[in-house]
């Protein structure tokens, strides 16, 4: 039979949505999966957000964000997170050391929400900027009133794939043991040769990785401020969705 | 009163882009700085509202050196108005007005009446309010920007070329209507621009200015075409070509008692009326110009 099938067929086994001593339930790996992505994200954003926006709004130290750009531009090659992910092994393998794990998935996470950030402000136009400090905004007037609404969209973009980053990387850490998430029925079903629950594994990431990605990309939508997205000029009355449809960014991260 | 005492502007790079500035900009009043291209005329504006600030020197208004004023603050006691608009892209034109209100908490109902009191008096349609800048033409983009420039009830207005974009005859629209704000509101404006005929045409004060901001000549547009005091100012007014020479046309007879009159290059300037051969007088009168296409403005005051 084919291996698809019988991977959703793993999936919907009832006997598989619960935790027993010979194997992980599915809600308890995806539980972990989203916690440990969840933590590591609100890290991400503590960190990147304000530095990004700090380097944008300043235009100091631009070199760490155009480094970041590129990072996150050569991240969606697999290979990359391989080398990385062998690089940080004996912390995905010590079993008690979960704070570790999360700060590989955060140093990973960082580059795309970074760049993210920074290049939503650098694109925004100068004189727009210009024009606002000369009617008498302050800095944080213009940092939250123009550089951010109008850089929302690719700030929301470099979320999406630090969000794609941290998930393709919680589930290849789990080739190392630990920690746990939907990458576990991966390793296990390739280890035990049981074929079906790895390609379940690789089928749940999947889902996942495109659920979210997928609400993200909704969220970018909504965040594109009316009166500048492409092609507004003429398009006045037409509906939100139809004129922002055109208009969706695509994040730089395609792997997983 | 706006007072530059001897300024001097040097960018981080080396470059001299004011050198020892001085002079004195009257109240209600439109001083025009006229110059080529990085003469410096857009620094010298933009010190005004300490979006530069000088190298040496001083600023004051009405006595005060603004360096003691804080920028925001002075920012927005002082209109701006720039060449490509400079509106915020994602508000709509009654919120890009009602945004310098808004800064100094000015209540949301009485902003946005403000606001579209500001529309009115700029000659834009109410109707377009709710627009985007983006849904705008050129032309009305300017509008809106001089409103958001009156916005707060500026005593000082500063526009940097602001119908440098837009098309001849647009242009001659705006510049009436601006000679008519200046004439109503009665505001202290200082106009940047590079063309000398705007610059005549709305400068109460004319300042024509070289390199690094040195003053070839200052005075109203009247003393400056009657005597220009250099061969650059000759040139830079068109007097050296004969542009500004009138004669004239013995060829061509115009209807009614008006005469023909041409350049020196031999191209038609204009017409002067001419009732029994006698050619008409009249005397300077700065405040009386306006040269609007609506007839119904033309020769006002
Ligand atoms: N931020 C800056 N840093 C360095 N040099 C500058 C800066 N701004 C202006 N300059 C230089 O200073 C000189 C005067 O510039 P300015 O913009 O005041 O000229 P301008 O008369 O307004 O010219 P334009 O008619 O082209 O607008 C130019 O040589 C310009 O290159
Ligand atoms: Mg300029």
């Amino acid at each position: 039979m084919n291996l698809i099938i019988q991977g959703f067929l793993w999936i919907f086994d009832p006997a598989h949505f619960v935790t027993t001593a010979t194997g992980t339930g599915i809600p308890d790996a995806l539980a972990s999966h989203l916690v440990l992505t969840g933590v590591s994200l609100l890290v991400t954003i503590v960190i990147a957000v304000p530095l990004g926006l700090y380097i944008g709004h300043t235009g100091k130290g631009r070199l760490v964000g155009i480094v970041a750009s590129n990072v996150s531009r050569a991240f969606p090659s697999l290979g990359i997170i391989a080398i990385f992910v062998v690089i940080f092994q004996p912390i995905f393998s010590q079993n008690t050391n979960f704070a570790s794990a999360i700060v590989a998935f955060i140093l990973l996470g960082i580059p795309p929400l970074l760049a993210g950030a920074y290049s939503g402000l650098e694109a925004v136009d100068r004189q727009t900027i210009d024009a606002a400090r000369a009617i008498g905004m302050t800095e944080w007037q213009i940092l939250t009133k123009v550089e951010i609404p109008l850089g929302a969209r690719l700030i929301v973009g470099g979320f999406r794939s630090s969000t794609l980053q941290i998930i393709a990387t919680v589930t290849i850490a789990s080739l190392y043991g630990n920690p746990l998430s939907l990458g576990t029925f991966i390793t296990n079903g390739l280890a035990q040769a049981d074929y079906p629950q790895m390609i379940a594994g690789a089928i749940l990431v999947i889902a996942l990785a495109l659920i979210i990605d997928g609400l993200l990309a909704i969220v970018q939508r909504f965040v594109v401020p009316r009166g500048v997205s492409r092609g507004t000029t003429k398009t006045r009355n037409t509906a939100r969705g139809a004129r922002l449809a055109a208009n969706s960014g695509t994040p730089i991260m395609e792997g997983n | 009163m706006i007072e530059f005492k001897s300024v001097s502007k040097l960018y981080a790079d080396g470059t001299h882009a004011v050198d020892n500035f001085s002079v004195v900009i009257p109240s209600r009043k439109t001083t025009v700085f006229v110059g080529s291209s990085g003469c410096g005329k857009t620094t010298l504006l933009r010190m005004i509202n300490r979006m530069v600030d000088p190298t040496s020197g001083a600023i004051e208004i009405d006595g005060e050196n603004i360096a003691n004023t804080e920028p925001v603050h002075l920012r927005r006691g002082i209109g701006y108005v720039m060449q490509n608009s400079g509106l915020l892209p994602h508000r709509t034109v009654i919120d890009n007005v009602a945004t310098v209100l808004f800064l100094t908490k000015v209540p949301k109902v009485e902003a946005y009446a403000r606001a579209n009191e500001l529309l009115d008096t700029v000659g834009l349609d109410r109707s377009l309010a709710k627009r985007y800048p983006g849904e705008l033409s050129g032309g009305q983009q300017q509008r809106v920007g001089v409103a958001r420039g009156l916005a707060a009830n500026p005593n000082i207005l500063l526009m940097d070329e602001p119908f440098g974009a837009v098309d001849p005859i647009v242009r001659i629209d705006l510049q009436a209507e601006t000679m008519r704000l200046q004439r109503e509101l009665d505001k202290t404006i200082v106009f940047v621009t590079h063309d000398i005929d705007e610059a005549f045409l709305l400068g109460d004060q004319v300042l024509i200015l070289e390199k690094g901001a040195k003053i070839a000549q200052r005075g109203t547009p009247e003393e400056i075409l009657a005597n220009p005091a250099s061969d650059f100012v000759a040139s830079f007014i068109g007097a050296d070509r004969g542009k500004r020479r009138l004669t004239v046309d013995s060829k061509v007879k115009a209807k009614g008692n008006d005469v023909v009159l041409i350049d020196a290059g031999g191209y038609a300037a204009g017409v002067i009326s001419a009732p029994g051969g006698k050619l008409a007088v009249g005397s300077a009168s700065p405040k009386s110009r306006s040269v609007s296409n609506k007839t119904s403005q033309a020769g006002d005051g």
